[in-house]
C-alpha cells in the first residue's frame, strides 16, 4: 500500500491525496520502507532467495525437472571421494593465487607508471581500459585464436625468432592449458586493478612527498612509507573483488578450453555448470557451488580487516 | 605474504635511484624515465591492446592470408576485405543476437537504475530504522558473485515459467547492477548539500518531487556512470544467458558466438574474430564518449 502511494503521479491535488503525502513523508520509516520495495523485491526474490535455496539444494538429489528429497550429507560425501572435484578446487585455487598475485603487482607497477607526469595521459588510460570493456567472452575467443594448435601468432612468431621448432600446444597439454588461461585471466584484470589503485595514488598530497624528500627519504621510502600505507585501504577493497571474481571464474574457461583438457583447467563454477546444467545433477552442482562459499567469506573478511585498518589510519576508533 | 610481493616488485621498479638528492619526479633526466617509464609502459600496453588488434586484424583478413602465414606477414593484411563481416550480418543470426543483448542490457538496465535512485536516496537521505544495516546488506549483496547462484536461479526461472525468456534475464541481471549502482549513486546523493532538500521540504515538497525536480537532475553525471557500468555489465554477462536461454534466435552475442559460431572448420577464425568484434564494438564506442563517467563508475564504488 505503501508501495502506490508513492507510485501514485502528482498530477491529482486532491486534499486527502496531499494529506497522505503528508503523512508518508513525515514518517521516515514507512517512507524509506516504500522507497527501498523495488530494490528489495528484486533482492530477495532473485539474489537472498536463491542463496538460501542452493545451499537447501546442496542437501537434495534434485535433478533437472524432478524435484528432490532431502538426502543431507550426500552430495557432499559423493564429492569428497571425487578426484575431479578436488582437482577442480585445486585448479581454482592455483588459478586465483597465482592470477591475483600477478594482477596485483603487475597493476600497482602499471598504477605507478601512469602516475608519473606523461604526455597523452587520458588517452593512455583510455586504451589500458579497453580489455575491461571488451566483454569477457569475445576477448577469451580472441584468445583462443592466438592460442590456436596450428595458427597461434606467437608460435609463429617464436619459430620465426628461431627459438622453437614446433607449435606450442596452448590449450591441448594440461600445464600450457592453465597457464594460458591464468594469462588471459591477468590480461582481463590488470587494467581494473591499475585504474583503480591509480584513483587511489592520485589522492595522496604531494607535499607529503615533498616532506618526506626533505627529510633524506628515498624514492623507495617514499613509496614504502607514504604511498602504500595510504594505498592499504584501497589495495584489500580492489584485492578482495579481483579475489572474488577470480575464484568465481566461470566465462574464460568455458569459452575456451570447457575445463579440459582431461579435466586440467576446471574450476568448481565450470564443474558446478558441468555436473548441474549439462549432467542434470541440480543437487550435486549446487553442493559444489556451496563448498565455494566458505572461500568467498574468507575473502570477505580479509577485506574487512583491511577496511578496519582505513578507520585506524584516519584517526577513527578502532571499534 | 602479498606485503612482501609488493615491496620485491617496487623495489624493481625504483633500484635505479638510491641517491636521494633524485628523490622528486621533475628532477628526473630523460633516459632514465625512458628506461623506468616509457619501455615498461609501452610493453604493457602493446600486451593490452594486442588481442583486440588481432581481433580486427583477423576479421578483415582474406581467408587465404590467414591460413599462410608464411607468405603474408601475419602482422598486416594486404587487401583487406568486408566478408566476413558482410556474411555476419548478412547470412547469419548474428543481427538477431546484437539485438537480444542491447535490448536485454537496456531494459534491466533502466529497471535497476529505477530501483537503485530509490533505495540510494531512501538509504542516504530519508534515513529510516536500519538504514545502515540494509546498506550494509546491499554492499553483501555485490559480493555475491552469479557462479553460484545460477543452478538454484535456473530451477526458479524454471518454476516461473520464464525459461528461454528474455524476460529472465531482465529480471535477473539488476541482482548484479542494483548493488553496484545504489552504492554509487549514495556516493553522489551524499555530496548534494542539505539546504537545496531543507528549502524544498519547507515550501510544501514531497520527498517523491525532491528527488525527481532537486536531486536526479544534479546526480546526473552518477545516473550516466551508473547506467554506462551497467551496460556494459549486462553486455558483458555470461552464465546466466548460457544457463537460462536455449533456442537460438533468443540467445545473446556471447553466448551465440561460443554456442553457435564454433564448428570445425578451419575457415571459421574470420567470422568467429568479425562476431567477437561486432559485438564488442558498441560497447568500445559507448565507453570512448564516456570515458570520466566510466572510470569514476569503476573507481566510485571501490572508494566508497
Amino acid at each position: 500500500m505503501a508501495h502506490n502511494a508513492v507510485g501514485r503521479p502528482q498530477a491529482s491535488f486532491q486534499r486527502t491525496e496531499r494529506s497522505l503525502m503528508q503523512r508518508l513523508s513525515n514518517d521516515r520509516n514507512w517512507l524509506g520502507a516504500a522507497f527501498m520495495v523495488p530494490a528489495a523485491v528484486i533482492l530477495i526474490m532473485f539474489l537472498a532467495y536463491p542463496l538460501g535455496k542452493g545451499v537447501w539444494l546442496s542437501f537434495t538429489d534434485a535433478k533437472i525437472g524432478r524435484d528432490g528429497v532431502f538426502i543431507g550429507l550426500e552430495n557432499y560425501e559423493w564429492l569428497s571421494d571425487d578426484k575431479i572435484f578436488w582437482l577442480s578446487v585445486f585448479n581454482t585455487l592455483f588459478y586465483t593465487v597465482i592470477a591475483s598475485v600477478i594482477k596485483f603487482l603487475v597493476g600497482l607497477y602499471l598504477a605507478l607508471l601512469l602516475n608519473e607526469k606523461l604526455p597523452f595521459k587520458s588517452l593512455i588510460r583510455s586504451i589500458v581500459l579497453i580489455p575491461f570493456v571488451v566483454p569477457t567472452v569475445l576477448s577469451a575467443i580472441a584468445f583462443w585464436w592466438i592460442y590456436d594448435s596450428q595458427f597461434s601468432i606467437i608460435s609463429w612468431s617464436l619459430k620465426n625468432m628461431g627459438l622453437i621448432t614446433e607449435n606450442i600446444d596452448f590449450l591441448g597439454n594440461p600445464d600450457n592449458a592453465r597457464l594460458s588461461l591464468i594469462f588471459a585471466n591477468i590480461w582481463r584484470g590488470v587494467p581494473f586493478i591499475a585504474i583503480t589503485l591509480l584513483a587511489g595514488l592520485q589522492t595522496v598530497s604531494p607535499s607529503l612527498y615533498e616532506a618526506a624528500t626533505l627529510d633524506g627519504a628515498t624514492r623507495w621510502q617514499n613509496f614504502r612509507f607514504v604511498t602504500f600505507p595510504l594505498l592499504t585501504p584501497i589495495i584489500a577493497v580492489v584485492m578482495t573483488f579481483s579475489v572474488l571474481f577470480t575464484f568465481t571464474d566461470f566465462q574464460l574457461v568455458w569459452a575456451m578450453t570447457r575445463g579440459g583438457p582431461v579435466n586440467a583447467t576446471h574450476l568448481m563454477a565450470t564443474l558446478g555448470y558441468q555436473r548441474a546444467i549439462l549432467a542434470g545433477n541440480l543437487g550435486e552442482g549446487a553442493a559444489i557451488s556451496t563448498a565455494m562459499i566458505p572461500f568467498l567469506l574468507f575473502a570477505i573478511m580479509v577485506s574487512w580487516f583491511g577496511l578496519q585498518r582505513r578507520k585506524w589510519q584516519q584517526g577513527g576508533s578502532d571499534e | 605474504m602479498s606485503d612482501h610481493h609488493n615491496h620485491q616488485d617496487s623495489a624493481s621498479v625504483t633500484s635505479g635511484v638510491n641517491d636521494a638528492s633524485e628523490g622528486m619526479s621533475y628532477l628526473d633526466g630523460g633516459i632514465r624515465k625512458l628506461i623506468h617509464v616509457y619501455l615498461p609502459l609501452s610493453i604493457i600496453m602493446v600486451v593490452l591492446i594486442f588481442p583486440f588488434y588481432w581481433m580486427v586484424l583477423t576479421s578483415i583478413k582474406p581467408d587465404a592470408q590467414l591460413i599462410n602465414m608464411d607468405k603474408f606477414n601475419p602482422f598486416w593484411v594486404v587487401e583487406p576485405t568486408f566478408k566476413h563481416i558482410q556474411k555476419l550480418l548478412f547470412e547469419s543470426e548474428y543481427p538477431r543476437w546484437l539485438w537480444n543483448t542491447m535490448y536485454v542490457s537496456v531494459v534491466a538496465t533502466a529497471l535497476s537504475l529505477f530501483a537503485s535512485v530509490f533505495a540510494a536516496y531512501a538509504l542516504v537521505r530519508i534515513r529510516f530504522k536500519g538504514a545502515e544495516l540494509v546498506g550494509a546488506m546491499i554492499f553483501l549483496a555485490y559480493l555475491v558473485p552469479p557462479s553460484i547462484l545460477f543452478i538454484p536461479l535456473a530451477t526458479i526461472i524454471q518454476a516461473y515459467g520464464l525459461f528461454d525468456s528474455p524476460m529472465a534475464l531482465i529480471l535477473v541481471y539488476p541482482t548484479i547492477l542494483i548493488p553496484f549502482s545504489t552504492w554509487l549513486l549514495m556516493g553522489y546523493f551524499k555530496t548534494i548539500p542539505y539546504e537545496l532538500e531543507e528549502c524544498a521540504l519547507i515550501d510544501g515538497a514531497t520527498r517523491l518531487q525532491i528527488l525527481i525536480k532537486i536531486i536526479l537532475p544534479l546526480a546526473v553525471p552518477g545516473l550516466i556512470s551508473a547506467s554506462i557500468f551497467s551496460l556494459t555489465l549486462c553486455w558483458n554477462e555470461f552464465i546466466y544467458a548460457l544457463t537460462f536461454l536455449s533456442s537460438t534466435q533468443n540467445k545473446t552475442v556471447p553466448v551465440a558466438i561460443v554456442s553457435e559460431f564454433v564448428d570445425g572448420d578451419i575457415y571459421r577464425w574470420g567470422s568467429l574474430m568479425a562476431g567477437a568484434l561486432v559485438g564488442s564494438l558498441p560497447l568500445v564506442i559507448l565507453y570512448s564518449f564516456f570515458v570520466e563517467h566510466y572510470v569514476s563508475a569503476m573507481t566510485g564504488a571501490v572508494k566508497e
